[in-house]
């Protein structure tokens, strides 16, 4: 039974919602915190790391990691919650 | 056991192990042979990507390139990474849903049309082949340095190898042996970057080690900042490039990771659509060990061969020197005569001149590891090589036996096009072997292409075709060409046309030819969006597509019809 169309409609919406939070995340965290901001960012120290250039050569990457993975737990959500899952 | 030996030991016992698994994985059908059957489980898909990503230029050279670039090298670690982000939200879960097996595939039937098919195959061919090229050449190159052998050699063992397991193997073959060369290569990456770590900072996490202390209180990245700023060359921790460029180039290369059509295909071989969200997860997990590792070798090299060579008595260097002297890596010439090295921004006056690979070659004996560790990242490096080699090549020989010959001649029998398809995949491994002893000379060069018309062909005609229910036939093609043609003209124009010109103050805007592929996206998306409002709808089968492609719900297997 295939869901009806304005549930489907819901669904994606929810789904466009989500994009948009974790894509708005993406770019703060890479081209902000890494090429935008990397001096103001670069007079804040952690350990021997200036902020900024922590950012562009590990931070960036790590919070890829973290978007991909909540963006995997928060559909899976999503599908079940509009009964469009797999199994 | 010598150097040699432990080599040679090393580097036959991971392509048995490689070989072994092609005869114990080989394919049966057309779906075996282009997408494994479907039945991929996400982890094995997670470290196949992650193999079938990183190339020779990623073991071997990008830790070299970011210690000679310093941050302007961050664009590399976060325009190949952030694609990953792109591909898991974006696209691969609806491509996915979609369920056939190639990137033309989805670009045909979602545009209804196979001249946009036909656009497509000719971008995933000229993509997948400036890129396999580099490949071969980096086998040969391998083989050269570690093994003593031609590098014409080296090419025609590689193309043997993957050969074997290609043809025979087909998605099915490559998918298990990725899975194996990436436990070799990340295992060949991190035991040297570990031990140098410890050596320095005493932090056996290099990811940390970078931010430690290489005296008490003396944090690595200053002491370098300090000892190259007295040399007279910029702050290692703050670029040249200009912000605009940065953000462009990272852009292209963040959106042309997304649009390669190798990476994309391996999600077609999961079961589910979840399962391709979550192996796109796994992907980046297994490459971001290396790339989180990569700026940690490139700083902890660029301080140990500054240490061991900068005003240095010429005959007094450590043995690891001398010894890359001999390969040309490391060329060392005393041009004002005092005996010892000077190391300068001013190439008259620079006295040692470092290639780029350096930093990964060279790790186990600046760390004095034993010999076995230097034929573990030989056979890493080859490792890296070969699997990327092997991914672009299944994508060229499903392009001509599928997209091509299959789209125009329907009626075909199973067996006989996966014969069509082996018969590609032979064709396309010795042509690639052909340009790997005879590299065009423009190799490097050619990288820039595949990122860019990735980026600016394949990437907004996909992303428009799942989210847009407006973008049609005539959008799509005229987007595509205008994408492709911008593109290829502007990187032609500064690479060959007038190379003497391909400086900051010519380029549009400031934007060099690596970062052009986020402009020609752009012209893309634009021309996609004008020319379809002006033209059409897409018919009401193709409006169900897209609906349906939406929903993960009966994705079932990949497959034919």
């Amino acid at each position: 039974m295939s869901p009806s169309p304005s549930k489907m409609e819901q669904y994606w919406k929810k789904n466009l919602q989500t994009l948009a939070i974790l894509l708005f995340i993406w770019f703060i965290v890479s081209f902000g915190c890494g090429i935008l901001w990397v001096e103001e960012l670069n007079t804040i120290r952690i350990g021997g790391f200036k902020l900024g250039f922590w950012f562009a050569q590990q931070g960036a990457i790590y919070a890829f990691l973290v978007l991909i993975f909540i963006y995997v737990i928060r559909m899976n959500k999503l599908d079940k919650e509009f009964n469009v899952n797999e199994d | 056991m010598d150097l040699l030996a432990w080599t040679y030991l090393l580097v036959g016992l991971s392509f048995a192990l490689y070989l072994g698994i092609a005869i114990w994985s080989r394919a049966g059908s057309t779906e075996e042979f282009y997408i494994a059957g479907g039945g991929v489980s996400p982890l094995a898909n997670g470290l196949a990507t992650a193999a079938d990503w990183m190339s020779a230029a990623s073991f071997m050279s990008m830790a070299g390139i970011i210690s000679f670039s310093g941050y302007d090298g961050s664009v590399y670690l976060m325009g190949w990474t952030g694609g990953y982000v792109l591909l898991a939200l974006l696209l691969a879960p609806y491509l996915r849903k979609f369920g056939k097996f190639t990137v033309p595939d989805f670009v045909g039937d979602r545009y209804y049309s196979n001249k946009a098919r036909v656009v497509a195959v000719i971008c995933a061919l000229f993509i997948s082949f400036t890129y396999v090229a580099g490949q071969m050449r980096g086998v040969g190159i391998v083989f050269s340095r570690y093994l003593e052998l031609p590098i014409e050699w080296g090419v025609v063992i590689g193309m043997a190898i993957v050969f074997f397991y290609a043809v025979l193997g087909g998605m099915k073959g490559i998918t298990y042996t990725q899975v194996a060369q990436y436990c070799v290569l990340i295992f060949a990456y991190m035991v040297p970057a570990i031990f140098i770590s410890m050596q320095l900072t005493g932090n056996p996490i290099p990811q940390l080690g970078l931010g430690g202390d290489v005296a008490e209180g003396v944090p690595l990245l200053d002491k370098l900042d300090g000892v190259l700023g007295d040399l007279g060359f910029a702050d290692y921790t703050s670029g040249k490039k200009s912000i605009p460029d940065l953000f462009m180039i990272t852009l292209a290369l963040m959106v042309g990771t997304a649009g390669l059509p190798h990476v994309i295909v391996r999600f077609f071989t999961v079961p589910k659509v979840k399962d391709a969200r979550l192996s796109a997860g796994y992907a980046l997990a297994f490459i971001a060990i290396l790339y989180t590792t990569a700026p940690a070798v490139a700083a902890f090299g660029m301080y140990n061969i500054i240490k061991s060579t900068s005003e240095k008595p010429i005959d007094q260097l450590p043995e690891w020197v001398q010894n890359w002297q001999k390969t040309n890596l490391i060329q060392i010439e005393d041009k004002n005569g005092d005996g010892k090295v000077q190391y300068l921004p001013d190439p008259a006056s620079n006295e040692l001149k470092i290639d780029k690979d350096i930093m990964v070659l060279a790790g186990p004996e600046i760390a004095q590891l034993p010999d076995w560790v230097v034929g573990l990242v030989a056979a890493g490096a080859m490792a890296a090589a070969l699997s990327t080699a092997a991914g672009l090549l299944l994508v060229i020989s499903t392009s001509i036996s599928r997209d091509l010959f299959k789209t125009f001649r329907p009626d075909i029998s199973d067996k006989k096009e996966l014969r069509i398809a082996r018969l590609s995949a032979a064709g396309a491994v010795i042509l690639a072997g052909y340009f790997g002893i005879n590299p065009p000379g423009f190799v490097a060069e050619v990288v820039a292409f595949a990122f860019g018309l990735a980026a600016s062909s394949f990437f907004p005609v996909i992303l428009l075709g799942i989210f847009s229910t407006r973008a049609n036939k005539e959008g799509a093609i005229a987007g595509m060409l205008t994408g492709l043609v911008f593109t290829i003209s502007y990187i032609s124009y500064f690479k060959f046309v007038h190379p003497e010109l391909n400086t900051a103050e010519h380029w549009w805007g400031g934007i060099s030819p690596e970062g052009i592929g986020s402009i020609g996206m752009g012209l893309n998306f634009l021309v996609c969006f004008a020319v379809s409002w002006f033209t059409p709808p897409p018919p009401s089968h193709v409006q169900k597509l897209i609906q349906d492609i939406r929903i993960p719900k009966g994705a079932g297997k990949a497959s034919d019809h």
